[in-house]
């Protein structure tokens, strides 16, 4: 196990070896959150897949070319250029699919991906034999190391990372018109096509550093799942962009220290691993659209319509063995309440233990119901509330009496407190209002001292 | 150029695997998830590697269920995310598979010290070599490949064949589907796992390229082609053996003309398909190039218009 002070050490870069390649990873981390958050919501998030598959072909060419011109072949800026170069083809073919057929996105990135990598294998094979070359580590330009990052690499990997950031920033409103709507912004004047390009020429760029210094695999975790992470956290455009640079960040910075500490670990997959984590975290404890706050939220709600079924229901009854004379709560039958709704026996049971111990309920004989007093008023104002919005609905949706029932129990629910009070002031004009029955007494003003 | 009978078998190996896989292909292409073959091929790393834990050996059928078992809860993990999480499907099958495939590093990396699995070689199979390995049938010697290959084939094509009117209808309308009583969630996992068993059974003996390519592309050209989907599995069929023919074709060939001794095959599989794709992009007659650049071209004279003719049809030929 590590010393908790080498621990420290490599988390605040003071470490010589490591502190290149966790800034490194941070960095990358840091840019491909960014360039990939647009690429989520333009739902194109397996991009960087099959642009990385997309760059094989350039480098083994570059290659050739270099090697034809009489080099060695293995110079990084060549190999570089190369990969740039097919990823762009890649790009351009998949876009001209894409707009000149009724072919989809996913078909056009697979159709680039897996034809370019093909050509890719093909053209490596052939020129790993020619003469006056070895070929011997082009393959490793696929998988990247990221252990033995060097000085230029990290410089590489800054520049870019920089340069794609600051341009992201630049194009924000473009880039987030371009993924909500890009038929508004083409039908606004915007030049549609050169934003698509620019944005994927970003990805092509973070995805051909990436992909050298760290491997592919780590540079498509990179670009999809910060951002899908942070998409649990916020509804808004900026804060996601920053949630998701902050979380490619910091599995960057973790998983590169993690796999400095222990041996064995190869820095990629733990930093793919470490981003995964906060992906789950965030898939399931997120409080605007993670999964559990979302089930509480659906369950505190579904608990919320139950219970005013349930008053409004005993209030009706009540109001039926009235017949017509003021409403007074007396115990009734509970197989009223079962043929009030569609409830099975076993529901409405559970439904009525929550009742009784949210104090709506009170002992009853057997087979007899009996409301509390505060149950008593939370029903007449269900009761009231349901049929505010019933006459509402006959009188602005023009929806017949006899259907109305149905479409305000689905809505009251959600009724507002000022939405209660224009439907209040609504009715009292048109003489509809229901009334709280008259206090029996004359009413003392409050003394106010 | 001499042709051998080993280049016999693996223009009939490489056919076999590319009709396998661009039969169920043609309902990933429909779905919108052409990009499963891919994510399956890596996210398989980790089936691999428990199965050779827990087995100690590197035996092919341990193996082969252990990546069958990583393609199914790929297609299965994707499923959840998407559903529970409200998330679009391409960015959960791309975190599902690149979090398997690093798992898998991780796994191979710690049983690294006794044993020879590289990620490498998962991802390239080498079909050159497949006429080697036979075992013999009949009094035959067949290749183990041209025998795997043909059984899946035969399986997909029995099951597809079977389950036709369900696959099609819930891969056009999955409520439809559901309210008639077939399970389109059945359906769905039904095809994810034939792709699964597929596309490890078949990159296990020629490699992912090949799988890759003909899970996505012959479908493809298919698409261009027809707007029937019996047609168009016939087609993606017909273009995947072609594929693999003309690659092999290509492979001896090609090479020559740049002065270069040899490539691999699966690559140049994969080069013809895109070949064949492309030819279909410009020539269909519905969706090519040039009958569309034919229909968008204005038209030389149009006919006047009657004063007082009612135009009672809005309909034009919109071009698109």
């Amino acid at each position: 196990m590590p010393e908790w002070n080498d621990i420290l050490e490599v988390l605040l870069l003071q470490n010589y070896n490591t502190r290149l390649v966790v800034l490194s990873t941070t960095l990358l981390g840091i840019a491909a959150g960014l360039v990939g958050s647009f690429l989520l919501l333009r739902k194109r998030s397996l991009m960087g897949d099959a642009l990385s598959h997309a760059t094989l072909p350039g480098v083994a060419i570059a290659f050739a070319v270099m090697v034809s011109f009489g080099g060695t072949g293995k110079s990084l800026p060549g190999l570089l250029l190369g990969a740039t170069l097919s990823g762009i083809a890649g790009i351009a073919t998949m876009l001209l699919i894409r707009h000149t057929t009724r072919l989809r996105d996913d078909v056009a990135m697979g159709f680039v991906l897996s034809v370019f990598f093909g050509v890719g294998v093909a053209s490596l094979r052939m020129v790993q034999n020619m003469p006056g070359a070895s070929s011997a580590g082009l393959e490793s330009f696929i998988y990247g190391k990221t252990a033995s990052m060097v000085h230029t690499d990290f410089v590489i990997i800054a520049i870019v990372a920089a340069i794609s950031s600051l341009i992201s920033i630049l194009f924000l409103k473009e880039f987030l018109l371009l993924c909500f709507d890009d038929g508004f912004a083409a039908s606004q004047g915007w030049p549609t096509l050169f934003l698509d390009v620019l944005l994927l020429t970003l990805v092509t760029a973070v995805t051909v550093i990436g992909l050298q210094s760290v491997g592919l695999i780590l540079v498509i975790a990179f670009l999809i799942t910060p951002p899908t992470a942070a998409r649990f956290w916020t509804q808004d455009l900026m804060p996601m962009l920053l949630i998701s640079a902050f979380i490619g960040g910091v599995s960057g910075w973790i998983g590169a220290s993690l796999s400095a500490l222990t041996p064995q670990l190869p820095a990629g997959a733990v930093i793919v691993i470490v981003a995964a984590m906060l992906f789950l975290i965030s898939m399931l404890f997120a409080p605007v659209r993670g999964v559990i706050p979302r089930m509480l939220r659906h369950s505190q709600l579904r608990r919320k319509v139950d219970r005013q079924h349930l008053l409004r229901a005993a209030y009706e009854i009540l109001e039926v063995q009235a017949g017509g004379k003021a409403v007074v709560n007396v115990p009734f039958p509970l197989a009223a309440l079962l043929e009030k709704r569609s409830w099975t026996p076993l529901q409405l049971r559970r439904i009525l233990k929550i009742a009784k111990r949210e104090d709506h309920l009170e002992p009853a004989t057997p087979g007899m119901i009996r409301l509390s007093e505060s149950g008593f008023g939370e029903a007449s104002r269900a009761t009231r509330n349901h049929r505010l919005w019933e006459t509402y609905l006959i009188q602005y949706a023009d929806i017949a009496p006899s259907h109305v029932d149905r479409d305000a129990d689905m809505v009251e629910h959600i009724l507002g407190a000022k939405l209660v009070r224009e439907l209040e002031d609504y009715l009292s004009s048109h003489d509809l209002a229901l009334p709280v029955p008259p206090s029996p007494h004359a009413l003392t003003p409050a003394k106010t001292s | 150029m001499n042709w051998t009978g080993f280049d016999t078998w693996i223009v009939v190996i490489g056919s076999l695997c590319a009709a396998a896989c661009a039969v169920p292909g043609c309902f990933l292409v429909l779905r919108k998830m052409s990009m499963m073959g891919d994510a399956i091929s890596h996210a398989v790393l980790p089936g691999l590697a428990i199965a050779f834990l827990v087995t100690g050996t590197r035996a092919s059928v341990s193996m082969f269920i252990g990546a069958a078992i990583a393609g199914v809860l790929t297609a299965l993990f994707t499923q959840w995310i998407s559903k529970f999480g409200n998330v679009d499907r391409g960015a959960a099958m791309g975190i599902v598979f690149t979090t398997l495939f690093a798992i898998g590093l991780l796994l191979i990396g710690r049983a690294a010290d006794h044993v020879d699995l590289d990620p490498g070689c998962v991802l390239y199979g080498a079909i050159e070599l497949t006429p080697l390995d036979t075992i013999s049938a009949g009094g035959f010697q067949v290749p183990r490949a041209a025998i795997v290959n043909g059984v899946i084939l035969l399986v997909n094509v029995l099951l597809v064949s079977l389950l036709y009117k369900e696959l099609k209808l819930s891969s056009f309308d999955p409520d439809l589907a559901d309210t008639l009583g077939y399970s389109s969630q059945f359906l769905h996992y039904l095809l994810m796992t034939m792709v699964a068993v597929t596309t490890v059974a078949a990159f296990e003996s020629v490699g992912s390229i090949i799988v890759i390519a003909m899970l996505i592309v012959p479908p493809a050209t298919a698409l261009l082609l027809t707007n029937d989907l019996f047609r168009m599995l016939l087609i993606a069929t017909a273009a995947a053996v072609l594929a693999s023919i003309t690659g092999h074709l290509g492979a001896l060939v090609v090479p020559g003309w740049f002065g270069f001794e040899s490539t691999t095959t699966s690559g140049m599989i994969a080069l013809a398909s895109g070949v064949i794709f492309t030819v279909a992009w410009i020539f269909s007659p519905t969706e090519g190039l040039i009958t569309k650049w034919k229909k968008n071209s204005p038209i030389e004279e149009a006919p006047p218009i009657q004063e007082g003719q009612v135009q009672g049809s809005t309909e034009f030929n919109m071009p698109s």
